[in-house]
């Protein structure tokens, strides 16, 4: 297993489950990754209809499953809230709802639920499936409840005999294995010998002073949100996203550029972020920013996870290119792999996520 | 209006450089969070003539960019200048021990600034613990702020390499015997080799607990003295988060800065405690020097004096080292970060599932998270890893409020 983020501790503990013996390699350790910068969205709400959306609402309850059998990753099943500016977006945000098939929706006012949204919001719908976890904590969890040895060193490559990938060449030597699962991240894209189109889409993450009560109890988005996940644009697009933690800050988001490796930080865009927030929640005019970090979302061309044996040699197998929806399709993604190692049929239909569609 | 130096840091090395660069006629600012000048060493002494500098006082600053025509000091304010000073000075590094939670229980640089900044006596008894030479002044402070201090606790034991700095710097050895003598004539014992280990009280300190340390602070023979207050201090930590946002080089926790106090990042200069800990002497030094880095040469008099300033610098960063003995002090229940509240339990669980470095750390506990964004407990938490404390980014050095930050939306300003 090559990353030690959400999804290779995912897969890490599903194949361990299914009698699969597991090394995990990763150069930074557990969730040092895009794991380590991310809200923990697990999010239905988001997610058009099609294949995503199927392995969303599997990881759903995959991710229930997991809080009954493993815990203590501060599963909070809070439901998400989008919410509408004008008429014209309520209208497209309801039909939008309509069409997400298996998805829990209703259209509410939105300050029955959020009490201190500014006024003036023509609506908003309710996603009572949304939920969060803490990314760091589940991986670190999962992977230790997984049993798997996880080894602190870089890959260098994938070893390869004839058309079959037989281990990987890490900083400390090389392991040999039956099966290589690419679960990289960010990074996933880059060994030579299996190329992927996967690459970085930077966000930002403003987080404020611990509130004793923070005055945001769902995950709160703008409808832009939706057709910023969505969207192709190469230059910077932010759309509000507010939501507290269990340690009583409030995370605030969302920003996509797409700039490369590049993490530097740019004070206009968290002020952007910032305008967003205190338009959304008056009441976060005077809320103390303490930290803001940036992360990479590592995305495909098509925006769909890379999930499967890879085209070009056996024995290799990708679980990548979530982009920033990995936390949420982890389970479900690990649910994928380890039938496809380890015999069986996923209850998703692994077609449309096939490495092979970008060949 | 843009400055062709814009000092950040009114401490002894701004002050100073903010002074010299006017006086060679520079446009020069010297922005400080305080409302006062004189930083932490000057606090409360009597406020120098600046003519000739913009003097911005209570302006905390948050971030530094670069802009075209320079750098711009993002405070309550902005201030755009051709050439930056960071004289952010030091705070004081602290180790974590049972009961350092409680009330009562200071930093010397906090205790010290408490009394000269605020004219405010911290406790009625006190004990003062740590490492290092700055114990001492703090401790005839309290003593003649009307403060009972009961003991001076030295963890580190003597060390020739600081006798015979001692014996080539004159001024610095008088410097040190008078306050000795201060301590001696109000019958204020200073042992060696001892720490307070733990701090007692129900609401806040009643008692600490003493104990001698093994060289490597190792704590055995333990008693008790009954206190209200404790200040500890194990010496100081460069405030070095605006250099850090900017890529300057850093070299262990303090900023490279060349025979000019010019640093890596061109039209960046860093003078004073950021570069190293050296002290006010040296800062003064340094705060000249950076001037002359962008007006004439600076004079040989002043190279040789920074240089052996900080001969003695280093002599006393051997002599009183941070030793990991420290960890015997802590119990699981003990506190390591009060912000967040992380206990060593909370730590070692984190460790168990693969942290195993600060950041990881961080992740999983929530060390460092909190207000003082690891101010506090970084040294603890990157030794209770087995790591070098390192300086961590911080992209606000300074909290603000999301109404502040709004206004840095440049496309609406413009």
């Amino acid at each position: 297993m090559v990353g030690a983020g959400i999804v290779g501790a995912s897969c890490a503990y599903a194949l361990t489950r299914a009698g699969v013996r597991v090394t995990v390699v990763d150069r930074g350790g557990v969730a040092s990754g895009t794991t380590g910068a991310g809200e923990g969205n697990v999010l239905v709400s988001d997610k058009e209809p099609g294949p995503e959306l199927e392995l969303a609402l599997r990881s759903n309850t995959l991710w229930r499953e997991l809080d009954a059998e493993c815990g203590g990753f501060e599963w909070e099943a809070k439901g998400g809230l989008v919410v509408a500016e004008t008429p014209e977006v309520l209208d497209a945000l309801t039909a939008f709802a309509a069409s997400q098939q298996g998805v829990e929706s209703a259209v509410v006012d939105p300050r029955d639920l959020e009490p201190h949204l500014a006024e003036g919001l023509a609506g908003g719908v309710h996603y009572p499936q949304d939920a969060q976890v803490q990314p760091m904590l589940a991986a670190a969890r999962l992977l230790r409840a997984s049993g798997a040895r996880l080894v602190q060193t870089a890959v260098e490559r994938f070893l390869v005999s004839g058309d079959r990938v037989t281990g990987v060449r890490t900083g400390q030597g090389d392991l040999y294995a039956d099966a290589v699962v690419n679960a990289a991240g960010t990074w996933a894209g880059s060994f030579a010998q299996a190329p992927l189109p996967i690459r970085p889409r930077k966000g930002f993450i403003l987080v404020t002073q611990p509130f004793a009560v923070p005055p945001v109890r769902h995950k709160v988005y703008t409808a832009a949100y939706v057709t910023n996940v969505a969207s192709d644009a190469e230059g910077l697009e932010t759309s509000g996203v507010i939501e507290s933690t269990q340690a009583g800050t409030v995370l605030i988001g969302a920003s996509r550029q797409r700039v490369g490796y590049d993490t530097a930080i740019d004070y206009t865009v968290l002020a952007k972020l910032a305008r967003q927030a205190v338009g959304l929640f008056p009441v976060l005019a005077d809320a103390q920013v303490m930290r803001a970090y940036a992360g990479l979302r590592p995305y495909s061309p098509d925006h769909l996870p890379v999930i499967g044996p890879d085209h070009r040699l056996g024995g290799l197998f990708h679980a990548c290119g979530h982009e920033g929806a990995g936390i949420g399709l982890a389970p479900a993604t690990a649910e994928m792999i380890t039938a496809q190692v380890a015999g069986g049929t996923p209850p998703v239909d692994p077609a449309p996520f096939a490495p092979g569609r970008f060949a | 209006m843009s400055y062709d130096l814009a000092v950040v840091g009114a401490g002894p090395a701004g002050l100073t450089a903010a002074r010299v660069a006017a006086k060679r006629g520079l446009r020069v600012a010297l922005i400080d969070g305080y409302a006062r000048t004189g930083g932490q060493f000057l606090r409360g002494a009597a406020q120098p003539r600046l003519t000739g500098v913009e003097v911005k006082l209570g302006q905390r600053v948050w971030a530094v960019e670069k802009s075209p025509g320079g750098f711009q000091v993002h405070a309550s304010a902005t201030t755009t200048a051709a050439t930056l000073l960071i004289a952010t000075g030091a705070h004081d590094t602290v180790l974590p021990f049972p009961g350092w939670d409680l009330p009562g229980v200071l930093t010397a640089g906090g205790a010290q600034a408490l009394v000269k900044g605020e004219r405010i006596r911290p406790g009625a008894e006190m004990v003062v613990a740590g490492t290092g030479p700055f114990l001492l002044p703090v401790a005839v402070t309290l003593l003649e702020a009307g403060v009972r201090v009961k003991e001076v606790l030295e963890a580190n034991r003597p060390s020739p390499l600081m006798a015979a700095a001692l014996a080539r710097n004159p001024s610095k050895a008088a410097e040190a015997l008078a306050y000795v003598r201060r301590l001696a004539a109000a019958r204020v014992p200073y042992r060696t080799g001892h720490a307070v280990v733990a701090a007692h009280g129900k609401d806040s300190v009643e008692g600490v607990t003493v104990a001698r340390l093994t060289p490597e602070w190792r704590p055995y023979a333990w008693r008790t003295v009954d206190c209200d207050t404790v200040a500890v201090g194990y010496g100081f930590t460069p405030q070095v988060d605006l250099a850090l946002q900017l890529g300057c080089e850093l070299s262990g926790d303090h900023v490279v800065a060349d025979d000019r106090q010019r640093t890596s990042v061109e039209g960046v200069l860093a003078a004073g405690e950021v570069t190293g800990v050296a002290g006010a002497p040296s800062a003064v030094v340094e705060g000249a020097l950076a001037v002359h880095s962008l007006v004439g040469e600076p004079p040989p008099r002043l190279l040789a004096e920074k240089a052996r300033l900080r001969r003695f610098a280093r002599a006393l960063e051997r002599s009183y080292p941070v030793r990991d003995g420290w960890r015997d002090w802590l119990t699981p229940d003990t506190v390591v970060c009060r912000c967040e509240e992380v206990t060593l339990r909370a730590i070692d669980e984190a460790r168990d599932l693969g942290a195993h470095d600060p950041r990881t750390l961080k992740l999983l506990a929530r060390p460092g998270m909190g207000w003082c964004q690891g101010r506090m407990c970084g040294h603890a938490v990157a030794r209770l890893t087995g790591h070098e404390p390192a300086p961590q980014k911080r992209p606000f050095a300074q909290p603000i409020t999301l109404a502040d930050l709004t206004l840095h939306d440049r496309e609406d300003n413009a």
